[in-house]
């Protein structure tokens, strides 16, 4: 049995842990609002990005001559995972789910025998894989210092990328975030960015095919496919950044209530105890007086 | 004259809607191209210059890095990564991009395409200065 002293302790300590989570969860709610705007306003680019690209690529007939960043290399042998997580922790499942994801991509790849290589984005990530797959990892970046995620972080990471796919070192690029589904539920998702992947192709929409091309199709299919990729990874900071907020916000506003409960039950077993004290004091002076 | 609709995207946001644009200059990378009503459906990417959007009370001027242009049922969309208002544009900015193109071009290993690309970046941002 603690003490009363030791029960007053631990009843500030928890109220104080309280109050923390419930203004990080405030300041979470408030973030989320601007990166839910943020990875809204940043819709129109990629759509409109995509679309281009399918217009492009509905019109190129002869996939030899194709730019290998829409085809590919044509073997499969060493894959490139992008792992994009956050700076900070205090989220949630937000960073474990999106490594979840990841570790059971990577199992397969290594079953299948083809190698692995590694870009973590955002220094949680590389944490929670180091000790796994130190030696996949080749490149570590962090954008702790940007305050806003914005598109020239996005370039850097695609140029990146788009540097080692010329060198060769790689054929196929995925990249791993979470989609942000609402502010509970966020899922882990991985996407192929290299070669694209083409989901609208069996849809059989309307492409328009009577473009005027200025310079011809191929040079711009070359010029805009690097760009796409940036973009894609843009999106996927965007929503990242709106599914780190939310996660943080649900994982806080659970931890402000659970030390609600804790401090209830504790201020309970603290007056039970008091209780018991001054009754056993009562008691004492009682049976004291009665035997005089 | 004939109205047509001017969306510029940008990835963080969408730049500008217009409805009431009636004529828009862009440097498409062969060249300066006028854009007016029922133009044909159209893709071209852009090189560094300026783009000049013109409706009817007013005359629109910006600076643009690169892009891409599409034009489709008498709606352009410009995508771009790096745009600016020339009326918002200070000279220290300018001397900035400047440098950084002159720096880029000092490179050992620089392909032409991308040796073009800056100096025309470089010759179209002193052209803005000396105005």
């Amino acid at each position: 049995m603690p003490s009363l002293d030791d029960l007053r302790k631990r009843i500030t300590s928890v109220k104080s842990t309280q109050k923390i989570t419930k203004a990080m969860k405030m300041v979470a709610a408030a973030k989320l609002r601007k990166a839910q705007e943020n990875a809204e306003k940043g819709r129109p680019y990629s759509e409109k990005m995509n679309n281009i690209i399918l217009n492009l690529s509905a019109g190129v007939s002869d996939p030899q001559s194709a730019p290998k960043l829409l085809v590919g290399t044509g073997k499969e042998d060493a894959h490139l995972c992008v792992v994009l997580t956050s700076d900070r922790g205090l989220c949630g499942g937000f960073n474990s789910n999106i490594i979840k994801k990841a570790k059971n991509y990577f199992e397969k790849i290594q079953k299948e025998g083809k190698s692995l290589k590694i870009i973590t984005v955002g220094s949680k990530g590389y944490d929670q894989l180091k000790r796994q797959y130190g030696k996949n990892i080749i490149e570590n970046i962090s954008f702790k210092e940007s305050k806003n995620i914005n598109y020239f972080d996005a370039t850097k990471v695609g140029n990146l990328i788009i540097e080692k796919f010329q060198n060769e070192e790689f054929d196929f690029c995925t990249i791993f975030f979470n989609k942000f589904k609402n502010v509970i539920s966020q899922i882990p998702q991985a996407q192929q960015i290299i070669p694209l992947e083409n989901k609208n192709k069996n849809k059989d929409e309307k492409l328009e095919s009577n473009y005027e091309f200025e310079p011809d199709e191929d040079e711009i299919l070359s010029n805009l496919l690097p760009k796409n990729i940036s973009t894609q990874i843009f999106k996927a900071m965007l929503e990242n950044s709106a599914s780190e907020q939310g996660s943080r916000m649900t994982a806080m506003d659970n931890a402000t209530r659970n030390a609600g409960d804790l401090v209830d039950k504790l201020t309970i077993q603290y007056n039970r105890s008091r209780q018991a004290a001054i009754t056993k004091e009562l008691i004492e002076i009682i049976s004291g007086a009665e035997s005089l | 004259m004939d109205q047509f609709n001017l969306e510029i995207i940008s990835p963080e946001k969408s730049f500008l809607t217009k409805s009431d644009t009636e004529e828009v200059v862009i440097p498409a990378i062969e060249g300066y191209m006028g854009i007016l009503k029922d133009h044909i459906p159209l893709i071209s990417f852009l090189k560094p210059g300026i783009i000049d959007v013109r409706s009817k009370n007013e005359t629109l001027n910006y600076y643009v890095d690169d892009g891409i242009v599409e034009f489709k049922d008498n709606t352009l969309s410009i995508l771009t990564s790096n745009i600016f208002d020339l009326k918002k544009m200070d000279k220290n900015k300018v001397d900035k991009i400047v440098k950084d193109a002159e720096e880029g071009l000092k490179k050992e290993n620089i392909k032409d395409h991308e040796r073009y690309i800056l100096d025309q970046k470089i010759e179209v941002l002193n052209s803005i200065k000396s105005n």
